[in-house]
């Protein structure tokens, strides 16, 4: 139960040049095409067992939602096979189909008969649905008078009412707010425990990495790359940065992470260490020690404008502290060919104990879209240990102070209590 | 294959009703008359059609000098072309009003011609109970010949829906077959013996009403309600042939097409 199959799967959209050249080909069904297709997907092979979440990340356009749409049904593929068993239920788009003039209960009810659920099934999960998408006395209005985050709860409450074998989700969660983002993950992730196979669609980088064993990058109709979310993750950022003459390398690292590497060349790093304020390289860090980055870079040809960045990110790839030198109001102006510069950024570890990545960027404006010379992910690692303060939790050290003050029941006779 | 239309059919049956009760609540939801309006439409059009025909028909209706015989020929004609009419224009539009449902869900689309067809017989059984009221309360009712009703209304069903489906597969890719059924709609309805009788057609117009499939269904709705007979079998022969080809027709288009109709809205 709950194994997905797609092999050779193919989409193409027809296109015709007018109404007229395809009635032309409606009343001659033995004569030749007079429609060109246009492929929006082509070549995918998938196969995801039972119990593993996969996400699909790409830009738009990349054909992630008609992807769904074949799995699920609702578009018919142009070639290839796709097979699924168990109970599907699948979130696609916004409002799950729903018909504006009903009420959301009518709503709840007919979503739940296209399920395959029975009249008194819904009935009985009805209160459930209700309070799960806490829309309140809404639910007796019709769902035109829904805000779209309203109809995205609704239309979770009712997919996700019954654990399916197999749960698909489209971009849709993203239009919740943070509360019931959180709420609904909560609910995919107990699913997943339950063994329920999850495919889901989304840009929310954290939402993939925390939810998937494995990641699925769709570039133009087809897989481009296929591996852990992190990875996948690294190189669709990367592949985002991508303008002419951008090469994206992967190396891997001693750790068994794997580094992309991207960007023009134009300008690039050519060390990057982790020190102490006298310049001693660092193997562990102390939670509050004043650290120095040191960063080495060199232009290749003269560059007008210069910027380095750099990001700490936690093991789940949240970002914990960024800054570059645009933010910092130091940029290097005009910068000769073949010159080197020599970063140091001070900063005291104020990070709980665990495992970081720091990410560079050299740039020539503060985001790295515009012009990119170069993006390193996983530049260096930080671990911290936490031996000399006290036993804090969580990713950042306030170090906060306590200060209390007591004070005794009063032992006065006169003082009654009102 | 009419048997897997059939199971599919059956799974979904909570589906079906369910959409038919809600579209039935959704349609008067914010009216203050509700199901009445269901009731009014059709008798303000067979009111108006009485006040303005029946003095140019009353010596047209042969045999028939009853009170209210005219009212009874039109309703005979004008409640069953109002079933008729309703299935082929909402068939048509079928597939493009729940184009948002279709994106969406996976579910099997021949659900939505069925769901069409019965909440146009809901409509017209209410009209209709409401003349078989009016017959009996006129002593009027035929009796146990009212319940050749059923074949034909069956014939005239299966014609409507298949020629509603086809149309609605394939206004879904030409536009153009909505609004041109709508116009061919009009002359339909002027050409079938509904609020005249055949009788008062020129002598050399008479066989060609014979083509008309409508026209045989309309004459034995008018047998049976005004003249008390047995319908004229040997003319609606032919209507139930053509029902059945333009019915397989429906689901060999429907079948090839279902595929890319998504793909269109």
């Amino acid at each position: 139960m709950g194994v997905i199959r797609v092999n050779g799967l193919g989409k193409a959209y027809k296109s015709y040049s007018s109404q007229w050249s395809r009635l032309a080909e409606w009343l001659t069904p033995f004569g030749k095409p007079r429609h060109h297709r246009h492929w929006v997907l082509q070549d995918i092979h998938l196969n995801v067992g039972a119990g593993e979440a996969v996400g699909i990340i790409g830009s738009n356009g990349a054909g992630k939602s008609t992807l769904l749409k074949i799995i699920t049904g609702t578009v018919r593929q142009s070639c290839g096979t796709v097979a699924l068993n168990g109970r599907v239920a699948a979130m696609l788009e916004l409002g799950m189909g729903f018909h504006p003039d009903f009420t959301g209960r009518q709503n709840v009810m007919m979503g739940g008969q296209l399920l395959g659920l029975s009249v008194s099934e819904i009935q009985k999960l009805m209160p459930e649905i209700e309070a799960f998408a806490e829309i309140g006395d809404y639910i007796d209005q019709p769902v035109r008078t829904y805000s779209s985050g309203m109809q995205m709860r609704l239309a979770f409450s009712v997919a996700t009412a019954h654990r399916p074998d197999i749960l698909i989700v489209d971009e849709a969660l993203s239009v919740g707010d943070a509360y019931f983002q959180h709420k609904s993950f909560d609910r995919i992730r107990k699913f997943r425990m339950a063994g329920t196979t999850l495919l889901i669609v989304s840009h929310d980088r954290y939402a993939i990495q925390t939810v998937c064993d494995r990641a699925i990058l769709l570039d133009s109709g087809c897989i481009r790359m296929e591996g852990r979310p992190v990875e996948v993750l690294d190189y669709y950022n990367a592949m985002m940065a991508e303008r002419d003459h951008q090469q994206i390398q992967r190396v891997a690292l001693a750790d068994g992470n794997i580094a992309t590497v991207s960007g023009t060349g134009e300008a690039y790093i050519t060390s990057v260490r982790i020190t102490d304020q006298r310049g001693q390289a660092l193997q562990s860090i102390e939670v509050g020690q004043l650290l120095r980055l040191e960063v080495r870079i060199k232009a290749r040809s003269v560059l007008d404008r210069v910027v380095l960045g750099f990001m700490i990110t936690d093991r789940l790839g949240q970002c914990i502290y960024g800054i570059n030198t645009h933010r910092l109001e130091q940029p290097i102006m005009d910068m000769a060919a073949n010159e080197e510069a020599t970063f140091r950024f001070d900063f005291p570890a104020r990070l709980g104990k665990g495992s970081y990545a720091v990410a560079l960027s050299l740039s020539r404006e503060d985001s790295h879209i515009d012009k990119n010379y170069e993006w390193r992910d996983n530049a260096l690692m930080l671990h911290v240990f936490n031996t000399k303060q006290e036993n804090f939790v969580g990713c950042n050290w306030l170090d906060a102070k306590v200060s209390i003050e007591r004070r005794l029941p009063n032992q006065s006779t006169g003082d009654i209590p009102a | 294959m009419n048997l897997t239309i059939t199971r599919t059919l059956w799974n979904y049956r909570g589906f079906i009703f369910g959409s038919v009760k809600r579209e039935f609540q959704s349609r008067y939801r914010n009216s203050l008359l509700g199901a009445a309006w269901t009731v009014l439409q059709p008798l303000a059009m067979i009111t108006v059609y009485t006040v303005v025909f029946s003095e140019l028909m009353r010596a047209r209706l042969p045999g028939i000098d009853r009170a209210y015989a005219y009212s009874m020929f039109l309703c005979a004609g004008l409640l069953t072309w109002g079933l008729f009419a309703e299935i082929l224009q909402r068939g048509q539009n079928v597939f493009l009003d729940n184009g948002n449902m279709i994106k969406k869900l996976n579910f099997p689309r021949i659900c939505l011609p069925v769901i069409t067809v019965i909440s146009a017989l809901i409509n017209f059984s209410i009209t209709f109970t409401l003349f078989i009221l009016f017959l009996l309360a006129v002593h009027s009712f035929p009796g146990t010949i009212a319940l050749y009703t059923l074949p034909v209304l069956a014939i005239q069903i299966a014609l409507a829906a298949s020629i509603g489906t086809i149309a609605g597969v394939l206004n879904v890719f030409f536009r153009d077959v909505g609004q041109f059924l709508n116009i061919l709609l009009q002359f339909w309805f002027w050409f079938t013996p509904i609020v005249y009788s055949v009788a008062t057609l020129p002598r050399w117009a008479r066989p060609w009403i014979g083509f008309n499939p409508a026209a045989a269904l309309a004459q034995a709705y008018q047998a049976i309600y005004v003249y008390g007979k047995t319908p004229d079998w040997h003319g609606l022969w032919p209507v139930a042939l053509l029902a059945a080809v333009l019915c397989v027709l429906a689901l060999l288009l429907f079948r090839r097409h279902a595929g890319d109709m998504v793909d269109e809205l």
